[in-house]
């Protein structure tokens, strides 16, 4: 195993389109970061710049003690899963497993057991000599899965693994990463644009954007304390609620919907700001006090109901538990926890944090 | 499916028929022909039935030849064929395969070029550039002589679309995972690229060999020899337009012979071939 570390990586394509900006992240070792962001905000690319697929313009490329800048793909001591798994169409899924350590030279006795051993730890026993067309989405993604790990890599790269599988399957195979990584530890990038995968499996989520990190974090962090305002509309569903603000008293602020106030030990903020909240971080009040607020549109989801309404002239959503409660066209009034109102400065999209 | 009922559903058998009876019947009548002494075909009188002499006419045709200009047995011209039509049906594909993969998966200075080059070539062919190849090819001494026969007729730029296009569609997360699994550009053509073109070499093989066996021109401009004469060509050179008789019993015998091993080819690779042109594996 070992740490990934990239300084100041930047890969411009013919044209002067940049892809990657100026990027530094370090991977520690044994971690699972995922890189994630909209498409076609660099993610893919750097994690190709880091299998060897891309060439990179400028920076440097560490893999544990090694720079790997100019080192071949298969010299880099990694695995990558592909998206859509691309496994030898002609191949069976034991001479899939089996064909970079052939390729290695490794010998025919270490390369059996090394593959029966994936195989058990994926229940893909019993086609091994089936071909990949006979199997199902599932199947080939753990096949592409033990591929990887039958090397043995200090690193294991997954560019958007589950996008190709149906909902539910991909729930299934997202556990079972999680419970891989937890089981063999080793050091993994995965690249997606899915939220609720990042959540889930990182330790360390590096939300990307225009070719440049918004920010890194744990999950917890970057979904409550969100560096700019990319981040805090990108993470979380819904997304959270913007709207333009002015600060006129300490510790309160004037939306379009009435003053709120804000934690002013956590912000620093004055003048012309824009305020976000959390649909879940709204609340119902009884009484008279709270902004008063109509639902024009409620979505039932079970567990919560999203209600749509305008909150002053901004449109929001409120996400709420369920309840016998009947909301449509009703005036209720809505009061937000202090601690749960986050501040960006207006022009750069930066949390106003200290 | 449009679904017919009573006695109307059979038309298309009788249509059918009828399209199979226009493209067998001459067939049939060569056969018959070739089983019947020459001087009753000679005389215009060409009979429906099979005559008494299939054994003695093909062991003629076969073993010793014909008694006129051309003395070959066609045995020696099936040979020649064969052989012309394997090396031109092979060597097609060898060349146009590795020409493909190089314009596909490699860059290189002059790439689209060079593919034009090759596309180009498709308006090109043996009769176009008869005189200049005639030329290079006496220059190199390879008049009566396989090669001769063979190479000029090689270079192929339909082969070569059709192995580019195939490629394109190979997805590019293929040639990746074979990068990472340290296999370099020949083991990926050896391990991937090949074991997936299968089905559409043995397609194109199934064309190509028609197409080599087929040929007429070219072998009759580089072979002066009688035992390089390749099977086409004895056809032509067993009808005598002056003088002599024609043995028409042994001209149709060699003509059934000469349908054989196209028709061979075809229905032992038919399996292959449908597939390739029908199916992908990916």
């Amino acid at each position: 195993m070992a740490s990934v570390e990239l300084t100041n990586i930047k890969k411009v394509y013919p044209g002067n389109v940049e892809a990657v900006r100026d990027v530094s992240l370090t991977v520690p070792n044994g971690s699972f970061t995922v890189l994630l962001g909209p498409s076609g905000c660099g993610k893919s690319t750097l994690l190709r710049m880091i299998a060897g697929l891309e060439t990179i313009t400028s920076g440097t490329c560490k893999i544990g003690e090694r720079v790997v800048n100019e080192i071949e793909p298969a010299e880099r001591d990694i695995a990558m899963v592909f998206q859509n798994y691309a496994l030898y169409p002609h191949m069976s899924v034991y001479d899939n497993m089996a064909y970079g350590l052939k390729n290695r030279g490794t010998p025919k006795s270490e390369i059996e057991k090394r593959v029966r051993e994936a195989a058990a730890l994926l229940a893909i026993e019993d086609y091994l000599t089936r071909k990949p067309r006979a199997l199902s989405g599932g199947q080939r993604q753990r096949v592409a899965m033990g591929r990887a790990i039958v090397r043995e890599p200090q690193v294991f790269l997954f560019d958007e693994p589950l996008s190709n599988l149906d909902a539910k399957l991909r729930v299934t195979m997202r556990l079972e990463i999680k419970r891989l990584h937890n089981r063999l530890n080793a050091t993994s990038i995965f690249v997606t644009h899915d939220q609720v995968e990042a959540m889930t499996l990182a330790d360390q989520v590096v939300v990307m954007n225009a070719g440049k990190i918004e920010q890194i974090g744990a999950p917890g962090e970057v979904y409550k304390h969100p560096a700019s305002r990319f981040v805090a509309s990108f993470i979380g569903a819904p997304a959270m609620n913007l709207m333009p603000g002015r600060i006129a008293e300490a510790g309160s602020v004037e939306t379009p919907g009435g003053k709120l106030p804000f934690d002013a030990k956590r912000f620093s903020a004055s003048g012309e700001v824009e305020v976000g909240i959390r649909p879940e971080d709204i609340r119902t009040a009884d009484g008279a006090n709270g902004v008063p607020f109509k639902a024009e549109l409620v979505e039932e989801l079970g567990a919560t109901r999203l209600l749509h309404g305008n909150f002053g002239t901004t449109p929001i959503i409120v996400a709420i538990p369920a309840s016998g409660t009947q909301y449509e066209s009703k005036e209720v009034r809505l009061t937000v926890d202090p601690a749960a109102v986050h501040l960006f400065d207006r022009t750069t999209g930066r949390s106003l944090a200290r | 499916m449009v679904e017919h009922r009573g006695w109307s559903r059979y038309i298309p058998y009788l249509v059918l028929s009828l399209g199979v009876a226009i493209v067998a019947f001459p067939v049939y009548l060569c056969f018959v022909g070739s089983t019947h002494p020459q001087d009753v075909i000679a005389n215009g009188n060409m009979p429906i039935t099979p005559g008494p002499l299939f054994f003695e006419t093909y062991y003629k045709t076969l073993f010793v030849g014909s008694s006129g200009s051309t003395r070959e047995p066609v045995s020696t011209m099936l040979l020649n064929s064969f052989i012309m039509a394997s090396m031109i049906a092979i060597g097609k594909i060898a060349i146009s395969i590795i020409s493909a993969y190089s314009v596909v998966y490699f860059k290189f200075p002059f790439r689209m070029a060079a593919f034009w080059l090759i596309f180009v070539t498709l308006m090109l062919p043996v009769e176009v550039r008869i005189y200049p190849t005639y030329k290079i090819a006496s220059d190199l001494h390879l008049l009566d002589s396989y090669a001769g026969l063979t190479i000029p007729l090689i270079a192929s730029a339909t082969a070569t679309l059709f192995f580019r296009q195939f490629f394109l569609t190979i997805p590019d997360e293929l040639v990746e995972a074979s990068k990472l699994d340290g296999a370099g550009p020949l083991r990926f053509f050896w391990d991937t690229v090949l074991p997936l073109s299968r089905t559409n070499i043995a397609a194109l093989f199934v064309i190509l060999f028609i197409y080599g066996w087929n040929q007429y021109l070219w072998p009759i401009l580089i072979t002066t020899r009688d035992d390089m004469q390749t099977i086409v060509i004895g056809i032509k050179k067993m009808i005598v337009t002056a003088d002599a008789l024609t043995e028409w019993n042994v001209v149709l015998a060699t003509a059934m012979l000469a349908m054989l091993p196209p028709v061979m080819v075809v229905i032992l690779m038919q399996r292959w071939f449908v597939k390739g042109l029908v199916e992908t594996e990916k």
